[in-house]
């Protein structure tokens, strides 16, 4: 028998943080724990990433694997409008873009799914 | 025996940080027999901004903050032995020294030894030469207000090795603060890669202040952290191989776990194995952190390659007006009107003029400046929504049109909207590449011996 999958957002089972260097930016995702990191592993992929964020127009999207700290990190070319000194964006160095990714969905089963943190009533952005 | 660590704490992580950390890292250092507390203050275009305070006034140009970070820790850090390492010094580094030397006699203490490092402005005709060659085109024309290379920790851990109390630069490379002490303290080789690899990491996780102790990390429901609002600055504890841990002041709020620690690890980070600074090739990797417990972090696993063979440098130049306006609508079909305010200005300006609008309580950090995420996004009808317009230009005049034609909304309409505010400022804007260091003079001095 196939079990039901649930879509739930990345910030049930990761945090991250952005950074910015010129027109790059990078976002950590770090998974809670391993069994987290083996789902993002599968399912947060490069294109997913580039998907996501294509309203930004990436150049390019890298994947870095950190297993060790269940942790990836994604470098995503040209998607600050210039940068910091020339992006007319409020948030210039896209401080906000990591939480963009933690709205992304993946699919887990409902038992992994009860045990992930949560924030009752929140609806995360679509797509 | 082996050698005890070595303590370094930070208090700044940038220009414009808390300013009242310092004095808790300094007990703390002082409870456990001494160590280093450095200041970061310098973000990109901080220099910048502090070359155009030195034109105006020759004795200004560095930290305007210096008076209340270094006050009131002079007498502590001297008394105990705590060595200062910053780049507070920013554009005029001699006359960030003078400040300090004068606030030990205001406050009857014997002046420091007190080390000056020169070397990071590009300021010469030979230098403006091989910028034109490295840049090419994309300088001509520019308005240059400052050229700076980062420079690394050698000139930091030179003086401190010849009995420097106080280190005061510009541009260094912000992990260069943290390495320096720790070579001087160990007697590293300079070529030492996996020893100043892990060095420069334990800098990595200090020189942002409060992102490691759980300040830039906090969210409520996920990730809590206790008394936040005085969360303390961070310490670390480096090893004389290198390894470190990373602890916080005592006696103050926020956390240190792994968390915290992996978030600040792969801040600004791109390819893990190849973090470049000046001194080395950082490689994390293999990086992984065990929680010690009562707010102590162990990082392994680092190693480092050999540094690369060129050093980086920030051009920063006037790069014209940014005038930004703003007003507000509430009820019903609030954010309806302000997409239309938003289209009635851009008609009025005409399609070629560049505008990016903001609906500030429905989308507005997420989206592109050509507004294509917005204009994708269905109208979600937000009820208290502020709309945000703006636009730069080389022209001045022309900027200013778009504050004007925001202000003539308070009756033009479409209803009810309200709190105009309108700004214009100068933008400094910059552009990078990298010099062989053999182009860059730097070195370092006592106080003392620099002419007034």
């Amino acid at each position: 028998m196939t079990q039901t999958l649930l879509a739930v957002p990345l910030y049930r089972l990761a945090h991250g943080r952005s950074g910015d260097k010129g027109d790059i930016s990078n976002l950590s995702l770090i998974a809670w724990d391993a069994e987290c990191y083996d789902v993002l592993a599968e399912q947060v992929t490069e294109s997913r990433v580039a998907q996501w964020f294509a309203y930004r127009h990436p150049k390019r999207v890298t994947r870095y694997a950190l297993p060790m700290l269940n942790a990836m990190n994604f470098v995503l070319e040209g998607v600050l409008d210039g940068g910091v000194n020339d992006a007319l964006n409020l948030d210039t160095h896209g401080k906000s873009l990591s939480f963009r990714l933690l709205d992304m969905t993946v699919e887990v089963s409902p038992e992994l799914a009860s045990r992930l943190p949560d924030i009752p009533g929140d609806r995360p952005a679509a797509a | 025996m082996s050698q005890p660590p070595l303590l370094i704490g930070c208090a700044s992580g940038f220009s414009g940080d808390r300013s009242d950390g310092a004095a808790a890292v300094v007990r703390t250092l002082a409870a456990r027999g001494g160590g280093t507390l450095i200041f970061e203050t310098l973000a990109e275009r901080t220099l910048a901004l502090a070359q155009l305070a030195r034109n105006d006034d020759p004795n200004c140009g560095y930290e305007p903050l210096l008076d209340e970070l270094v006050g009131p820790i002079l007498a502590d850090c001297l008394r105990d032995g705590i060595n200062i390492v910053s780049n507070f010094g920013a554009a005029n580094p001699p006359a960030a020294a003078r400040r300090i030397a004068e606030l030990a006699r205001e406050q009857g203490l014997p002046v420091p030894r007190i080390a000056v490092v020169h070397g990071d402005a590009l300021n010469g005709p030979e230098h403006r030469a091989l910028l034109k060659e490295r840049l090419g085109a994309a300088l001509d024309g520019l308005d240059i207000v400052s050229a700076t290379a980062y420079l690394g920790a050698e000139e930091i851990a030179q003086a401190l090795s010849a009995g420097a109390q106080i280190v005061v630069a510009g541009r260094v490379a912000d992990p260069s603060l943290t390495l320096g002490p720790a070579l001087a303290h160990f007697g590293w080789d300079p070529a030492d890669w996996p020893r100043l690899g892990r060095a420069t990491m334990a800098g990595h996780m200090l020189e942002c202040g409060l992102q490691v102790t759980g300040g830039y990390f906090c969210v409520p429901g996920l990730k809590e952290v206790p008394d936040v609002h005085a969360a303390g600055f961070p310490i670390a504890e480096i090893q004389a191989d290198g390894e470190f841990v990373i602890g916080k002041a005592e006696g103050t709020g926020g956390a240190v776990d792994a968390r915290t620690v992996k978030e600040q690890l792969l801040y600004e980070v791109h390819d893990p194995a190849r973090y470049l600074t000046p001194d080395v090739v950082a490689d994390l990797s293999q990086a992984r952190v065990v929680e010690l417990g009562g707010n102590r972090v162990a990082v392994h696993g680092i190693t480092g390659h050999a540094r690369p063979d060129e050093l980086k440098v920030n051009v920063c130049y006037r790069g014209g007006w940014l005038a930004e306006a703003e007003i507000s609508y509430a009820g019903v079909q609030a954010e309806a009107r302000a997409r239309l305010a938003a289209d009635i200005v851009q008609k009025r300006l005409g399609a070629d003029y560049k505008l990016r609008a903001d609906l500030i309580g429905a989308i507005s950090i997420l989206g592109d400046d050509a507004g294509a995420m917005r204009r994708a996004t269905p109208d979600s009808h937000a009820r208290d929504v502020r709309l945000r317009l703006a636009t730069e230009n080389a022209d001045r005049a022309l900027a200013e049109r778009v504050l004007r034609e925001v202000t003539a909304l308070y009756t033009c309409g479409p209803a009810g909207g309200g709190g105009v505010r309108t700004a214009l400022r100068p933008r400094l804007n910059m552009m990078s590449c990298t010099i062989p260091r053999e182009a860059v003079r730097s070195g370092w001095n006592f106080l003392e011996e620099i002419a007034p």
